[in-house]
């Protein structure tokens, strides 16, 4: 009885087995003739024929854009991976989609037990650091001279994927952070576009003598706070005032620096960011500000979308939304070109995977593709040029994109800059600083002890 | 049947399979916490032994103990509302009007899960548009409390939706152990002229001392260990002011990199909980110790 049961199994899943390999025939079969029939599919044709005599694989990919919150992202990278399988018959690509938090979390645990996916999804600089450390991510730098790829991507990108001279990562997003701001309520007041921090302090004063938030800020997320003090470090100290601080050339107790802080505290002392600020997170902000119950928010240009081509926004609201560059402090060394962003996500190879041909081959594939469909379809600026004349944009958007190639200086978002617990130290520091438990003094030194500590 | 169970190699076989997966899930990961604990880890690259000093660096560390204090707070909190928890249990056993209403009306709160309850409160609380500042402005004043950002504030704001979290559970086992005592007991108390208070306190609970023994086991563990609805409502904000140490924990290993410290967090946490279990235990022990635990 046990054997004969144990026989139809073995009967029934070699069936199986057969069945499915027999589809996976049919498939590539059909998509070689759909190729085929393409005017690119010339070249596509005979790489699949090429394919076709190599053993199947899976290529394990894990990004961080679900489709039930990001369903622009979700879309874009189902549709080019996709058109990837179609090239690439002999690759079957495997996706495991993660909230951020949760992808972080998972990035860690399963880098400590040596199972990366072939490809996946890091930050630049602090967060990738212990992963070239630890061997993790393989050196792109052969796939980045190949057709010049390299050069596609924005100056300044690549870069903050880069240690000891290699590139881990190829950049998918850069993202600048301009202050926007709503036209009808600056109007229903008769406040203009400061130019200066002293005209900015007066429009605050406005602003709250109305009972008016003049600022939305969610300061419980921490790194929201953050943005603030990066301007005002930047217009006081310099560009490379706050970068000096974080890669130990200078110093955290820097005049500039301090008097950044300074002036935070009196923006706090003023009201200018909304009530109860420091225990709201930045979603709750984003509402005050597209409620109009706040004149301005400080925010990455990936909120682009929101204010230009989010339907679910009202087109009232999204026609009063502008941005201005934040303003020059008065005998501060800063310029006004100068902006606080970075690259967000980029696209990394395991150094571990089985199929690092095939993982690289995508990657390539993916960030040229990224770089076409993700303006104009979900909003995003990529890493790789755009070409504004091509694209049919909303005038924000490319207002946004014209100030980037103006941008005299891009300051890197300083968690991103530093390592992962000194970063916690800054996030924690700032909230305090918001919060007024730290004087600007304080404020630098606990910084300046968190930077020792690392070397 | 009986013959099969009082075999010995028959009771391995069965129970194996749960040793082994209590093994494997629970005890090898406290081992290795404690031996991660001894490391300078960031979770990723290479682990060097560096003995006891993360806890060496645990006992000097102020963001510890500031964590630990708030998780004391938690747990002294906890078994201070058992009290009320037992009041209600005790009149709603008695039979009032209505009784099986509020036991719905407590209980339901058990229903939700935590995130949901954190976001229902985080709503409750938002600084302008929340009902509890809605309606001190409309009593008139003026300048309502920040609940989640004022410093002094948080963690007294978060502890009423945990314990209100966690009513329903302990209503139902206080009102459960209640219902067990047999009615001849208050019958024969009521003739003898006692009034209903003195049936409360000199019959019922008496009765029910070991479930309640249970429960301040079970607060005092549960607030130790306690992470969920201050993680999603304040990630431990404003500046650390309502960090305990399981998120104080959590963040050292994922946010800060720190898998060797928070490691050895976790395993000082564990001992702490085993140590104050224990001192529960001999502080309410008597003979007649009926429920075991």
């Amino acid at each position: 009885m046990e054997k004969k049961a144990f026989k139809g199994l073995t009967v029934l899943s070699m069936a199986s087995v057969l069945t499915l390999a027999a589809c996976g025939t049919d498939n590539n079969n059909d998509e070689a003739g759909a190729t085929g029939g393409n005017d690119a599919g010339g070249s596509g044709n005979n790489e699949s024929a090429e394919n076709n005599e190599k053993e199947d694989v899976t290529l394990d990919f894990m990004h961080l854009w679900p489709q039930g919150s990001s369903p622009d992202h979700y879309r874009i990278v189902s549709q080019i991976i996709e058109e990837f399988e179609e090239m690439h018959p002999h690759v079957n690509v495997e996706l495991e989609v993660l909230e951020n938090e949760q992808y972080k979390n998972k990035m860690q645990v399963i880098s400590s037990s040596n199972q990366l996916p072939d490809v996946g999804m890091t930050w630049p600089a602090g967060y990738l650091e212990p992963y070239v450390n630890g061997d993790m991510f393989a050196p792109l730098d052969d796939i980045l001279d190949e057709d010049g790829l390299r050069d596609d991507f924005v100056a300044g990108t690549l870069e903050a994927y880069e240690m000891n001279d290699n590139s881990y990562a190829l950049p998918l997003e850069l993202n600048i952070a301009p202050v926007f701001y709503n036209k009808a309520i600056f109007d229903e007041y008769g406040v203009d576009v400061p130019e200066t921090f002293d005209d900015f302090m007066d429009a605050v004063e406005t602003f709250t003598e109305n009972d008016m938030t003049p600022i939305a800020l969610g300061n419980r997320d921490r790194w929201t706070g953050s943005l603030w003090y990066m301007y005002l470090a930047d217009r006081i100290g310099g560009p490379d005032a706050l970068n000096a601080a974080i890669d130990r050339s200078g110093s955290f107790e820097n005049e500039g620096l301090i008097e950044a802080a300074d002036r935070v505290v009196d923006m706090v002392e003023n009201d200018a960011f909304l009530r109860g600020f420091n225990g709201l997170s930045d979603q709750e902000a984003k509402s005050e500000f597209m409620n109009s119950n706040a004149a301005m928010y400080l925010i990455g240009s990936w909120d682009l979308p929101n204010y230009t081509t989010n339907e679910e926004v009202p087109q009232e609201f999204r026609d009063s939304v502008g941005f201005f560059k934040f303003p020059e402090v008065d005998g501060g060394q800063g310029d006004i070109d100068s902006w606080v962003g970075g690259p967000g996500v980029g696209l990394f190879v395991a150094e571990n995977s089985d199929i690092q041909e095939e993982a690289k081959a995508f990657v390539k594939y993916f960030s040229e593709e990224w770089g076409k469909y993700s303006v104009e379809d979900a909003g995003v600026i990529p890493g790789t040029q755009v070409d504004t004349e091509a694209v049919d944009l909303p005038d924000l958007f490319i207002e946004v994109l014209d100030e980037l190639n103006n941008a005299s200086n891009i300051t890197l978002f300083a968690d991103v800059q530093m390592s992962a617990g000194v970063a916690e130290t800054h996030l924690n520091q700032i909230q305090a600083l918001f919060g007024e438990a730290v004087t600007p003094e304080d404020f630098a030194r606990e910084h300046e002890e968190a930077l020792s500590e690392e070397d | 049947m009986n013959r099969i169970m009082s075999d010995k190699k028959i009771i391995a076989m069965y129970t194996l399979p749960a040793l082994l997966m209590i093994l494997v899930l629970i005890y090898i990961p406290i081992v290795l916490t404690g031996y991660y604990g001894l490391m300078d880890w960031d979770g990723i690259g290479a682990m060097t032994f560096i003995g006891l000093e993360n806890y060496q660096n645990l006992i000097a560390d102020s963001l510890f103990w500031q964590s630990a204090w708030h998780s004391l707070l938690l747990a002294v909190f906890s078994v201070l509302s058992l009290v009320i928890y037992l009041t209600i249990s005790v009149v709603l056993s008695s039979n009032i009007k209505g009784a099986n209403l509020f036991r719905k009306v407590y209980l339901i709160p058990m229903l939700l899960s935590s995130v949901a309850i954190a976001q229902l409160w985080i709503r409750i609380y938002h600084p302008s548009n929340g009902v509890m500042n809605r309606f001190l402005l409309s009593i008139g004043i003026d300048n309502p409390p920040l609940w989640l950002s004022d410093t002094n504030l948080v963690l007294f704001a978060i502890f009423i939706p945990i314990l209100w979290q966690y009513a329903g559970f302990y209503i139902i086992i206080y009102y459960a152990a209640l219902r067990n005592i047999p009615g001849e007991l208050m019958e024969a108390a009521r003739i003898d002229g006692a009034t209903p208070f003195q049936i409360a306190y000199k019959i019922k609970l008496p009765l029910i001392a070991g479930v309640i023994k249970v429960t301040i086991v079970l607060a005092v563990i549960g607030s130790l260990k306690y992470f969920d609805l201050i993680y999603v409502m304040t990630d431990g904000g404003p500046n650390g002011a309502s960090e305990v140490m399981a998120s104080y924990m959590y963040k050292l290993a994922f946010r800060s990199n720190d898998f060797g410290y928070g490691s050895a967090v976790g395993f000082f946490l564990l001992v702490l909980i085993m140590i104050v279990t224990y001192f529960i235990r001999k502080l309410t022990a008597s003979k007649d110790d009926e429920v075991q635990y």
